[in-house]
């Protein structure tokens, strides 16, 4: 009781000037340091943010994180370019798919490779389920850490039967490692191409169903609309891309700025906000996901019915499995790329893909040996924390969570 | 000579060095002196302006005179050109101008840079480590002659031998 009363005592502060109250206490105001995580619920991660506030609002947040960082990119200097796919799993743990699409890519431009078409229709399909998967978790993990859970459920709901595809895919869930230089893995079979046919008119309705828990929610608009807004000059000077760059109204977006994959065959448009906040970025997610089911639909009637899945260039790209099973040169070049690798031509390249965060890129720099000299990775979800003390200032606590929650983060990608 | 990379030479005759053009990437090499104000002049010409910031990068050529090298690069969403632009620094004079004052989101991938390869950024408003601990004694990851499985630090900390029976 006696602490209760020193407190009150303490805590009412006023204007010294004033006669009435020039004789109370004067108040103690100091900047709180607030140190957020690395064990944190809602940082998507382990990310850690010191946190200097004024009361409730931020004025200076630090960004420590590394917490997840494994060396991804020394390790892709000692391994051939087969050997390095199944690390680009890891990097977004989430999205392996797109990772892995946007590695391969890379290597194919290293290595002049074209891909046959059905490959082509095949990597668009799955990089867009892959990005309908990428922002449901997001949806519903955004809407956890402000607060709504039942989103969480619905979309998790849709993820799962997705998922469950890449495992008749692949054989795997997450890790899927599917793409191959070239080309990919292996082709759908009968029960997926129906599958996907179902989902595309099981899913649009969802999306209505997800939007009806948030848009006409208060609290969730009161936590989005009008939060961390960033303009666009400045959006681009931190390198923001992906949702967060078009949620203040650029349509930079890779798949049509430098198209790739059989995005050039279909028709899409891009969502692209106007006001930069929380909201807007959100909202281009939704649109995203209807975009995403309209080039799989079209990707569906266009692809070719039969062909090859993988280039034949017998110096880079892995012969079908069942060659490899029952003809002694093909399990000859197998052994061989596994083993030795494939020696690239001397020069450096850049290619960025537009995953569902933003522009996942791979600089690669050969000096014509079997591994890459330098492997860089521009990861999205990096170089959106470097704006995070930007946004944030002047923003509430409860926001910090919100904002990188917006971007999406990843820590396997962010700290590689 | 691909023409933005004309431009360049015209303007920095000094700070110029070579171009290259292979599969579709432009590649400017600068003199590090140049760097920041060829820095300034891709974002603010009318006719570059790159105000895109994609990614800073480094690598190691353990050989050579001029052993690093600093690669930025830099996108114009208005034209739709990508540029990239390196410079070398020597081991003895590790230092580059920071182009955090032209791109912001530079600050970070410097940060990078610095941690990883051990580059030090002039004017860089907060040149710390970024991805491994503050105390790392072991130097610098990502340079050629830093063994993949570390020098031995990550065997000394106490807690390894916790639990097993001594």
């Amino acid at each position: 009781m006696a602490y209760l009363e020193d407190q009150r005592e303490t805590v009412y502060k006023v204007d010294p000037a004033h006669p009435e109250t020039k004789d109370l206490p004067i108040l103690r105001t100091e900047e709180l340091l607030l140190n957020m995580g690395p064990q944190h619920p809602a940082t998507h991660g382990v990310l850690k943010v010191i946190l200097d506030l004024e009361g409730e609002r931020i004025t200076k947040s630090t960004v420590v994180m590394g917490f997840l960082h494994r060396g991804v990119e020394k390790l892709a200097e000692h391994g051939t370019y087969h050997q390095f796919i199944p690390h680009t799993d890891r990097l977004d743990y989430v999205c392996a798919m797109y990772n892995n699409f946007a590695y391969c890519r890379a290597v194919e431009k290293l290595m002049n490779v074209t891909v046959p078409e059905r490959a082509e229709y095949l990597r668009t399909i799955v990089a867009e389920v892959q990005r309908i998967i990428g922002h449901l978790f997001w949806l519903g993990t955004q809407a956890l850490d402000i607060g709504a859970m039942t989103v969480f459920f619905y979309t998790f709901r849709d993820r799962e039967i997705l998922l469950d595809w890449f495992d008749e895919l692949c054989g795997a869930r997450l890790t899927t490692s599917w793409y191959r230089i070239g080309g990919v893995e292996r082709d759908f079979t009968a029960s997926l191409e129906t599958k996907i046919r179902d989902f595309l008119a099981y899913f649009p309705p969802k999306i209505d169903e997800y939007v009806v828990f948030l848009e006409k929610n208060r609290i969730w608009l009161a936590r989005t609309v009008g939060v961390a807004v960033i303009s666009a000059e400045d959006a681009l000077g931190y390198g923001l891309s992906g949702p967060t760059l078009r949620g203040s109204g650029v349509d930079y977006d890779l798949r049509k700025y430098e198209s790739y994959g059989a995005y050039p065959k279909c028709e899409f448009s891009v969502p692209v906000g106007k006001n930069g906040d929380t909201y807007d970025r959100y909202w281009i997610r939704i649109e995203e996901m209807r975009e995403s089911i309209k080039i799989i639909r079209q990707c569906m009637d266009q692809m070719p019915k039969e062909g090859p899945v993988m280039a034949e260039v017998p110096s880079v790209t892995l012969p079908p499995k069942n060659r490899v099973f029952t003809n002694l040169e093909s399990m000859i070049q197998q052994f061989k790329l596994f083993s030795q690798g494939f020696d690239a031509p001397p020069g450096e390249i850049y290619c960025g893909t537009e995953a569902h965060k933003g522009e996942l890129g791979f600089y690669i720099v050969s000096t014509g040996a079997g591994n890459p000299y330098r492997l860089k990775i521009r990861s999205p979800s990096f170089i959106h924390m470097g704006a995070f003390d930007f946004m944030a200032k002047g923003y509430m606590i409860a926001d910090a969570v919100t904002i990188f929650g917006s971007y999406d983060i990843v820590m396997g990608e962010c700290d590689r | 000579m691909h023409p933005l990379a004309e431009t360049i030479q015209a303007r920095f005759p000094d700070g110029f060095l070579t171009a290259q053009e292979w599969r579709g990437d432009l590649a400017v090499t600068v003199k590090r002196e140049a760097l920041h104000a060829i820095g300034r002049f891709l974002k603010d010409d009318p006719s570059m302006d790159c105000d895109y910031i994609v990614h800073v990068s480094s690598v190691d050529w353990p050989d050579e005179e001029e052993r690093f090298e600093v690669v930025y690069e830099v996108y114009s969403i208005r034209h739709r050109h990508r540029i990239r632009v390196k410079t070398r620094v020597p081991e003895h004079d590790c230092f580059v101008d920071s182009l955090t004052d032209i791109w912001p989101g530079a600050e970070f991938m410097e940060r990078e840079v610095f941690d990883m390869m051990g580059i030090r950024f002039n004017n860089h408003p907060d040149l710390r480590r970024i991805l491994m601990p503050d105390d790392f004694p072991e130097g610098y990851p990502l340079r050629k002659d830093f063994p993949l499985q570390g020098k031995g630090w990550r065997d000394t900390f106490d807690f390894l031998n916790e639990g097993t029976a001594s």
